[in-house]
């Protein structure tokens, strides 16, 4: 393991290059590399969406030489005796002779170059004596040959009794111990990468990552009573299960039995919660994004936040079931973002609505999406199929540990969305004309991250005059609506003949 | 007799001037107007030096429904990256009618190179999204033509990932996953007969 030099002059230096980054904008979250020394921020930049950091500092992090080559418009990495040659023409890097593709080319900015960050697990990394590794949805480096399990902290019912899982992946050794109104959950290995909720239910105040390395803290309410800890295995990982009690409360009362440790049986609780009680509905596009404009000036952005409101009226009045709308608002919502309302509100469904576009004027109907998986999407299914764990979740039914990358979680649910999507086909032909192709898949961008099952609906060409004049009218945006109703009626039903 | 001579010499003289200007300038005068009229002829004939390649490039179909594959003449480039670039030229260049371009006017080539896992980048000029109509059917055209038109015309090219303006992009108009190399799609091409 190679260690790398922490004096408190390296932070300074470290401080003064993300002030000489100024010319972009921080990022979220800072980049913590993690190796055997400790954690350390890393500075970075972004700009025009790409997170940078500066050759200087990969220079003085990893010990390796920058020669810039300013004939040839490049500059060349060196680490003993490899090299990286970088263009600022071309998002790529010639490691060692061999091709990688970066998200995009060297930047130039005064005396300085910026390289994408994925040049240090993409470039580096197949140079370097330590294994270099990005988690860039946690925003950690690990350099060396580290444990850093994942960590997800959950609370599963608030009760009382309050119950919080802690679940490491893959299986290490785990303890909680308390220490007053808090419990300590210590993880041996190097390093942990957290997943804790935003806010504390039931009993729970809080849950974070602890100061000590490793540890993760789950704060106490008061009025807690003495919490029951059991630690299991399952199928990749280690589970510490946590009842809480109110205090005083019988202890056959405050701690339920563990959740089982196989992934068939369901806790006694599961038949009460209904199976769908979320929706996010997606109006595509929004704020600068117009989306298609048809010829008598109707914009695609307005017409999907339309259908979508009338949508969400009707569902939740009628069926009481909660809809979320992704936008509701003329507002740019990102396609990542998108897909995060959904996956933080805990969605069982969700639609994306959107209005289509052909070259050819003539070419009218709606039309139905399912994700479309290429070669690495079928892997991460596969992934997904043989490495998650079905899990109970608050009120019963189950939910797959996120064992699968965070920008492919749909690749999970590609069997129940396209039945959802052969719903929406089904519902919609009844009531709307049909377009040439009205149900396909495709690499559909907003329904890849979207941890549920998922499809989207052209509801029409607004490329088409007279389609145009239906996609603004009553009746039609009202037909459309009715058949969502209809397709989450049936596909409640589905999903209840699933348990 | 002597002066008859001279006469004769003279005359002789004067007419075989007279007859060799009328050849020179008299036949580059009545020449002049048949050079003309077939100049167009004695342009060099370019097929036969620069040596082209059938390609198949994709275009929208007059229903708009489908990508129709046309065979045109490239021309032959050396290497995988150099006939790309010939290939990808070649298929922005607009349709011939009926069919209908499925990438935006205006787009231009950036730059175009491959991976030794077979893959090739086409970087293309922002055109491709901002002149782009929008829609996921439309913007389906648009990306398969382009992958559909490197990876059946390049053996070695599985998967092509489409760059703007030297980036890696999310989509081109709001659909289609561009963040990771494609494969050909030939759901989308118009079947035979």
């Amino acid at each position: 393991m190679r260690r790398l030099p922490f004096p408190l002059a390296f932070i300074a230096a470290l401080v003064t290059g993300a002030l000489l980054l100024a010319q972009g904008t921080p990022p979220p979250a800072p980049l913590v590399l993690v190796s055997r020394d400790g954690r350390r921020p890393v500075p970075t930049t972004m700009l025009s969406g790409q997170e940078l950091i500066a050759l200087d500092d990969v220079a003085n992090l990893f010990q390796v030489s920058v020669r810039e080559d300013a004939l040839a418009g490049g500059v060349t990495v060196g680490y003993k005796g490899r090299t990286i040659v970088l263009s600022s023409d071309q998002p790529m890097a010639s490691v060692n002779g061999q091709v990688v593709a970066l998200p995009a080319p060297a930047v130039h900015a005064g005396r300085r170059w910026l390289v994408p960050v994925e040049f240090l697990s993409r470039a580096l990394a197949p140079i370097y004596d330590s294994k270099i590794e990005l988690r860039r949805a946690s925003r950690l480096l690990i350099v060396g040959d580290l444990r850093v399990p994942r960590v997800v902290a959950r609370i599963e019912s608030p009760g009382p009794p309050t119950r919080v899982t802690v679940e490491a992946t893959p299986a290490v050794t785990l303890t909680v111990a308390q220490g007053g109104p808090r419990l300590l959950a210590r993880v041996d290995a190097d390093a942990i990468d957290p997943t804790v909720p935003t806010a504390g239910a039931g009993l729970v105040e809080q849950i974070r990552a602890g100061d000590q390395p490793g540890t993760l803290v789950v704060q106490l309410r008061g009025g807690a009573g003495t919490p029951r800890t059991t630690i299991g295995s399952f199928d990749g990982g280690t589970r510490a299960t946590i009842d809480v009690p109110a205090a005083g409360a019988p202890e056959s009362v405050s701690a339920p039995p563990p959740p089982p440790l196989s992934t068939d049986p369901l806790p006694p609780f599961a038949a009460s919660r209904p199976v769908l009680q979320t929706i996010v509905i997606d109006p595509g596009h929004g704020g600068d994004d117009s989306g298609v404009k048809g010829p008598n000036g109707t914009l695609e952005k307005q017409v999907t936040l339309d259908v979508g409101r009338r949508a969400r009226t009707l569902i939740e009045t009628r069926l009481g079931i909660r809809v979320i709308l992704s936008r509701d608002e003329d507002r740019r919502v990102r396609l990542d973002e998108r897909a995060a309302v959904a996956n933080n509100s805990k969605a069982d469904l969700f639609i994306s609505l959107h209005a289509n576009a052909a070259l050819v004027p003539t070419v009218s109907g709606a039309e139905v999406f399912a994700l479309g998986l290429d070669r690495e999407g079928e892997e991460a299914r596969r992934s997904a199929q043989t490495d998650s764990v079905a899990l109970p979740v608050l009120g019963g039914g189950t939910r797959l540990i996120d064992v699968i990358r965070w920008d492919m979680a749909q690749a999970a649910h590609i069997e129940e969305s396209s039945v959802l999507a052969s719903m929406l086909e089904e519902e919609l032909r009844t009531r709307v004309p049909m377009g040439p192709r009205p149900l396909q898949q495709a690499p559909q961008r907003v329904l890849v991250g979207a941890n549920m099952p998922a499809a989207l609906v052209e509801m029409g060409y607004l490329t088409s005059a007279p389609q145009e004049k239906q996609l603004t009218s009553v009746e039609f945006q009202t037909a459309l609506t009715q058949a969502l109703y209809e397709v989450v009626l049936r596909f409640r039903t589905y999903l209840e003949g699933r348990r | 007799m002597t002066r008859r001579w001279l006469t004769a010499v003279v005359v002789a003289v004067v007419v075989v001037v007279a007859g060799a200007w009328a050849l020179t300038r008299g036949l580059e005068f009545l020449m002049r107007p048949a050079t003309e009229a077939h100049a167009p002829a004695t342009e060099p004939q370019q097929p036969s030096t620069v040596p082209h390649i059938t390609a198949t490039l994709f275009y929208t179909s007059e229903d708009g429904r489908y990508l129709v594959p046309v065979r045109r003449e490239v021309p032959l480039a050396e290497g995988t990256v150099e006939q790309g670039k010939q290939i990808m030229l070649a298929q922005l260049e607009p349709a011939t009618a009926p069919l209908v371009s499925a990438i935006p006017t205006g787009t231009t080539l950036r730059a175009f190179y491959v991976t030794d896992r077979g893959e090739a980048y086409v970087d293309l000029s922002p055109e491709a999204s901002t002149m782009h109509p929008g829609g996921s059917a439309a913007e389906l055209l648009t990306v398969y033509a382009i992958v559909n038109a490197v990876t059946a015309n390049l053996p070695a090219i599985m998967r092509v990932q489409i760059l703007l303006d030297g980036k890696e992009v999310d989509t081109l108009a709001g659909h289609m996953d561009l963040r990771r190399p494609l494969q050909r799609n030939e759901s989308l091409v118009q079947p035979e007969g």
